[in-house]
């Protein structure tokens, strides 16, 4: 018997002890659900897939009677145009950010220490500002991601920018390159694989600060249902919406990678 | 004794020949009490090719940093035709380092045409149309010279170690510098692609017409590529303070090619380097 850490299962096998967990947590969902049901058929704290299927279906294939509009559709849409816009905007800001003061040392100097300290600072607490400076509507919530998320980018970017060997930046001068080129032809095209890794990574602070601020303050949007339907104990609206989220997190992290791969081979020496 | 006419112009030609192309006069360097180099006096005229050796932290690489103008001289004058070497690299010089010398999200052919890209695009750096086509030809002739041909269009990674250092050097001779400096570039090859890089680089360097610093750690290929072998050590020491004395160059020894015998009191430190 080999020891436990050379011990590596072939793929199919890895493919289904990954898929193991998936089934055995629906399965224990099912016969919970089932048991519940079976003693109270009007329970509503673990409904079954059907009822699920029934709200979601409603929600999203029915006009709402109040407003006509496809509620799930309309929750789905402005939620990610917020994540979106507030995404990007964080994007560009912490990018720039990143790059100037990690390339540049007389920016370095007095901009550093204060994107240490704001980055610091937990955004929710600022979540009140936001309100009383810009009101409740869109731009609050996209002000609570940018303000959130582009500190981090920033200082991720930085510390890349800073990581850069210096031959290349030695080199590129022996080339003849000015500060402005080597900005614009070395650091800009290396570091652009690294911010689709820092959104990534940010994605996740960005779903929280979404949902947090749809849930405090809005009229639409997939935070703003699921805490909505709290009030009735719908589970059968917030299951299915959580499992929406969370299907959305996954396709947008996956395509940004895919991206990443196709626009930039370059960085993944190792992949063939 | 026949005494010749007075021409300015033979003689400003006459001074020129005997101006060496870089003069390092009283040249110390020191890092707060850390003393590396001391007292450097040595000149070098255009078209040598200096090899340098010695133990690690003994000064040669910084001398070479100096050299480049990434350090300048704590006290002393380093000239480059008698002006202050400039203290901030430029392209009278090119830079081959032992790794991380080329663009890893470029191309072969774009790691060597970017040199012309900044040199005529100031705004974008980048060429397009006629003027990117020509660059491209001088390009692939470089390329061709070092044997790259068939790779233009991969990346550095996709690259083995020779190959990379092939298209370092091609980088670095595109612009024309007068003077090349090599930091070990040769340190981390195999011996059989070592030995075909020590053909290409002589090559060059008659080509070219380069004046070539190299740092090495291997004393028979210093003494075999070199028309010049510098050892850097230290001429005093206190044990007490290791640092309170700096390196300098100990043996200046001008080396016929193909004489590839090591002289009797340089075999402690061959042992030393290899050592190492």
């Amino acid at each position: 018997m080999k020891r436990l850490i050379n011990l590596t299962p072939s793929k199919p096998t890895r493919l289904l002890l990954g898929l193991l967990p998936f089934v055995i947590i629906i399965f224990i969902y099912l016969v919970a659900s089932d048991a519940r049901l079976a003693e109270n058929a009007t329970d509503k704290l673990l409904p079954s897939f059907a009822q699920m299927g029934d709200a979601i279906h409603s929600l999203a294939f029915e006009p709402s009677k109040r407003s006509g509009e496809y509620l799930f559709w309309q929750d789905t849409f402005s939620s990610l145009y917020r994540l979106a816009l507030g995404i990007f905007i964080a994007a560009i800001i912490g990018f720039t950010i990143g790059l100037l003061t990690g390339a540049i040392p007389s920016i370095h100097s007095p901009i550093a220490p204060l994107l240490t300290i704001i980055s610091l600072v937990p955004p929710m607490a600022l979540l009140p500002v936001l309100f009383i400076v810009f009101g409740l509507g869109e731009l609050s919530k996209v002000a609570l991601i940018v303000i959130g998320v582009a500190p981090f980018i920033a200082r991720d970017i930085q510390r890349c920018t800073q990581e850069v060997p210096l031959e290349q930046l030695v080199k590129a001068q022996t080339l003849g390159a000015s500060t402005w080129q080597i900005v614009v032809r070395i650091l800009i095209p290396q570091l652009l694989p690294r911010l689709i890794n820092a959104v990534r990574l940010s994605l996740g602070a960005g779903w929280l600060f979404l949902i947090a601020a749809e849930a405090i303050a809005s009229t639409d949007g997939l935070g703003y249902r699921i805490f909505l339907v709290r009030r009735y104990m719908s589970m059968d609206v917030i299951l299915p919406y959580v499992a929406w989220i969370t299907l959305l997190a996954f396709l947008v992290d996956w395509l940004l990678a895919k991206t990443s791969r196709i626009c930039f081979p370059w960085h993944y020496p190792n992949s063939k | 004794m026949t005494i010749l006419p007075f021409d300015k112009k033979i003689l400003d030609e006459k001074r020129a020949k005997a101006m060496p192309l870089i003069k390092a006069k009283n040249l110390w360097k020191k890092y707060g009490d850390n003393v590396v180099l001391e007292r450097m006096n040595v000149s070098v005229n255009a078209g040598e090719f200096i090899t340098m050796v010695g133990t690690s932290g003994c000064g040669k690489s910084t001398f070479l940093k100096m050299l480049l103008g990434m350090e300048s001289p704590s006290s002393g004058e380093l000239l480059l035709e008698g002006k202050p070497i400039p203290d901030e690299p430029d392209q009278s010089r090119g830079i081959v380092f032992q790794q991380y010398s080329v663009f890893p999200h470029l191309t072969v052919l774009q790691n060597v045409i970017i040199a012309r890209e900044f040199e005529h695009s100031p705004i974008l750096g980048k060429l397009f149309g006629s003027a990117k086509r020509n660059v491209v030809e001088e390009a692939k002739a470089l390329l061709e010279s070092v044997g790259l041909t068939h790779a233009l269009n991969r990346y550095p990674h996709e690259l083995s170690g020779g190959m990379k250092q092939r298209l370092a050097i091609a980088q670095a001779l595109i612009r024309q510098p007068r003077i090349l400096l090599l930091d070990e570039p040769f340190g981390a090859l195999d011996p059989g692609i070592r030995a075909d890089m020590h053909q290409l680089i002589l090559q060059l360097w008659r080509e070219h017409q380069l004046t070539v610093f190299m740092v090495t750690h291997d004393l028979s290929e210093g003494f075999y590529l070199g028309t010049r072998l510098w050892v850097f050590d230290k001429l005093r020491r206190d044990n007490q303070a290791p640092n309170a004395y700096g390196a300098s160059i100990t043996y200046d020894l001008p080396v016929t090619r193909r004489k590839n015998e090591i002289p009797a009191e340089l075999q402690t430190i061959t042992k030393e380097t290899q050592d190492l």
